[in-house]
């Protein structure tokens, strides 16, 4: 994790390593399927559930076999081949949600909210994208809006000091609207870029801290009628089908205008990114590939697809 | 978003004939139908696949009671096929010589340190014994300061923390401290770590090779999906665990992992997170799990009970109305006290399948058991022409009703916006057909009709 020599590799080559990790398994299984045979039926079985164990969901693990029959029924294939076609099956799927986020350089600041689920990685993902912000040129100020887990504020306050980026606080268990309300007035004040606002972890079925969520954005909008301008939802890899109902739960309640997905770098491969961008095209700005200030990298289709189904380059 | 399994199922068997037993192509095709409801409640395939393979030789040639349908013969066979699988709940192993060292381990966010604090209470409080708690998380930022928070929360001792001091020193530390000052137990809180990560995973199985501990416990998430199996493995031949913690059970995820990582490791699920504050920390039951898995509630009980409480004459009699479109107050009267007999609102929607969402709404809306009795009180009061005909009732009828019966205009005002709403869904509900209004009974007409307010 700390090693020196995958530090000073390429960016490409980092978001691979990353990604590779979350597939090889995948590329192994597809590997053991097919070392060039035929594709028939019993292979097609196989493959959908190479593609179900990567957390696709059964839904569209079957739709992109179905469209892999379609495509190479019967021929010899390559395993390299099979991985190529699915690649190029599931990459439309990802298309439409990869998109950067936006944020006016004119408007002071830009307010954005990190939401998700309890673990899901949110202090940290804040923490990664104020160095970004910082290493483009711009004033972020961080608020520790995570009021209710013990230390969550202590944790904000370390990335803070190494994103160099102050750090509104407020006293533990105090209302996280007043302190967003209290930090926008803050950052208008002093003419900020950005203003990052971190919030307590929260499943998505529990009403009231969903309804806190919506108080935190209607007291926003009386200092700027405009803000949140960006609500990030921080998803982990990890998770199975249940994000499916975790991010509709999120949108229909308090808006989502991105999504972030966390942990790649484990052995988890993040499938349900793929039914997530087909039922809810939710741009995806950025992924976490490690615990490092700079792994979180830009979401790219292409290269998400084929480290999905295990290709090298 | 996720059909329940018994629907599903239902419309497999719709399409077979029915037959005394259940025959093996019967099983064949509701295997596939468990295959796919496995596989969306998040279970790992190839523990799905060592399920089904469990399950078939259970089904095939199992006589179907007469009572259920073939469906629910099967996922009764499947749920308690589950139930066995997931094992019964195993106490923590306390049966060592003291300080007893706990080890929690788990991927980063799984909710360890949480879950320290909250068995170091349960230790404390229930069994009484004197708890220490130690985080070896020198990774993350705060993450010792947030263990000693909630050890005060609790008041609970923490080690002290020495800044620089790397895990196998701190676990060796605390347990010389545990020692000395007499302590039952030590809980030892790790850091987050991916299964992949050699040199942590390394790191952590030095701590444990230090200390040696009675327990120790994966804490994983209960959203965990097809990785599942893959942590669970690594950590289990790696580190070595007694036990599996899944936190996180109070969200609506169906909680296949659980059943993942029980199968991968065979170590038993002794505890369930079941919410934020420090006391939420359930005692393993594999029907809850099994239950939510399948997402079915309780439905071979409910079955069963509707069968003792619902008398056929009166389903009959209700599906003969109903298939006329009347639906009366002496309809609604009927229906309200077959559900006070079946354990009221709270029992019944227990029993549900496919309620995840209407059981929050109820429980948002504070449901009053007192309330259905009200409702009855006030259906008593009316003449029976009024309850023929509920258009009949005036403002002063109203007022006359409400003194009758000991309640407000208001609640008279709201049953009878409840009758209208369940007046209309009835019929919809003839659309179903009269065979499925009385195999569904009752539950079919709630979800619509809102007994809440």
């Amino acid at each position: 994790m700390t090693d020196t020599a995958e530090k000073q590799r390429s960016w490409f080559g980092r978001l691979k390593a990353g990604l590779a990790r979350s597939s090889a398994k995948l590329g192994d299984g597809i590997a053991g399927i097919l070392t060039k045979r035929r594709l028939d039926d019993e292979a097609l079985d196989q493959l959908e559930e190479v593609l179900i164990a990567a957390d696709l969901g059964w839904g569209l693990a079957k739709e992109a076999t179905q469209r892999l029959r379609h495509a190479k029924f019967n021929q010899e294939v390559s395993p390299e081949e099979v991985r190529r076609t699915l690649a190029q099956i599931i990459e439309p799927f990802l298309e439409p949600v990869e998109r950067p986020l936006v944020l006016d350089p004119l408007r002071k600041p830009n307010v954005v909210l990190v939401v998700g689920a309890n673990g899901s990685g949110k202090t940290t993902t804040i923490g990664k994208l104020a160095k970004l912000f910082r290493e483009q040129g711009k004033s972020v100020v961080l608020v520790a809006g995570d009021t209710f887990r013990a230390a969550a504020v202590e944790q904000l306050k370390v990335w803070g000091e190494r994103a160099g980026a102050p750090v509104i606080t407020g006293p533990s268990g105090s209302d996280p609207a007043g302190l967003a309300f209290t930090a926008l007035e803050q950052a208008q004040r002093e003419g900020s870029d950005i203003l990052l606002i971190d919030t307590a972890g929260r499943l998505h079925n529990k009403a009231d801290l969903m309804a806190e969520l919506q108080k935190i954005q209607r007291v926003l909008k009386k200092l700027d009628p405009t803000a949140p301008h960006a609500v990030l939802l921080v998803l982990d890899a990890t998770i199975g089908q249940t994000a499916l109902q975790q991010i509709q739960t999120f949108r229909d309640l308090i808006g989502i205008t991105g999504i972030i997905m966390t942990k790649l770098d484990g052995s988890a491969r993040g499938g349900v990114m793929v039914a997530l961008a087909e039922l809810y095209t939710i741009p995806v700005p950025y992924i976490g590939i490690g615990e490092r200030v700079d792994d979180l990298r830009p979401f790219e289709a292409a290269a998400f697809a084929r480290g999905l189904t295990g290709i090298d380059s | 978003m996720f059909e329940n399994l018994s629907q599903r199922l239902g419309d497999t068997f719709d399409r077979l004939k029915k037959r005394g037993a259940l025959s093996e192509e019967d099983v064949v095709a509701a295997l596939r139908e468990i295959r796919i409801a496995l596989l969306e409640a998040d279970v790992a395939l190839p523990v799905v696949k060592q399920f089904i393979d469990g399950v078939r030789p259970k089904a095939v040639g199992q006589d179907v009671l007469r009572s259920i349908t073939p469906a629910q013969m099967v996922v009764k066979i499947v749920h308690d096929h589950l139930v066995e699988t997931l094992g019964a709940g195993e106490p923590l192993n306390l049966n060592a010589v003291p300080p007893v060292p706990i080890l929690m381990l788990g991927l980063q966010g799984s909710g360890k340190t949480t879950t320290a604090a909250k068995l170091a209470r349960l230790l404390k409080e229930r069994e009484r014994k004197k708890v220490l708690l130690a985080s070896l998380d020198v990774h993350r930022p705060a993450a010792q300061e947030q263990l000693a928070v909630l050890a005060q929360q609790i008041n609970v001792p923490a080690l002290p923390v020495v800044a620089g001091e790397q895990p196998v020193a701190i676990a060796k530390r605390a347990v010389d401290v545990a020692r000395r000052e007499a302590y039952d137990a030590v809980i030892l809180d790790t850091a987050g770590r991916l299964h992949i990560d050699d040199a942590l995973m390394f790191e952590v199985a030095a701590v444990s090779q230090e200390v040696k501990p009675a327990e120790s416990l994966l804490v994983s998430d209960a959203m965990t999906g097809q990785d599942a199996v893959n942590l669970a493995k690594s950590f289990s031949e790696r580190v070595g665990i007694t036990g599996i913690v899944l936190t996180r059970v109070d969200g609506d995820a169906r909680g296949g992992a659980a059943l993942s990582m029980r199968s991968v490791t065979g170590r038993p699920i002794k505890y369930l997170g079941t919410g934020e504050k420090l006391d939420a920390l359930e005692a393993f039951r594999p029907e809850r799990i099994a239950n939510r898995i399948l997402d079915m509630g309780d439905v071979v009980s409910l079955v069963e009970k509707a069968a003792e409480t619902i008398e056929q004459e009166d389903a009959e009699k209700l599906a003969k109305k109903l298939a006329k479109g009347q639906f009366d107050l002496d309809d609604l009267a009927a229906q309200l006290r077959q559900l006070r007999k079946m354990g009221g609102m709270g029992g019944v929607i227990g029993m549900l399948p496919g309620v995840q969402k209407i059981k929050r709404q109820i429980n948002d809306a504070n449901l009053d058991e007192g309330l259905i009795k009200r409702q009855e009180a006030i259906i008593g009061s009316m003449t029976r022409k009024e309850r023929r005909d509920p258009r009949l009732l005036n403002a002063s009828r109203r007022r006359r009703i409400a003194a009758g019966s000991g309640t407000t205009v208001p609640e008279i005002n709201r049953l009878l916006k409840q009758y209208q709403d369940m007046a209309t869904m009835m019929k919809k509900m003839n659309k179903l057909g009269q065979k499925g209004l009385m195999r569904h009974g009752l539950g079919a007409l709630l979800p619509g009709g809102g007994f809440g307010r």
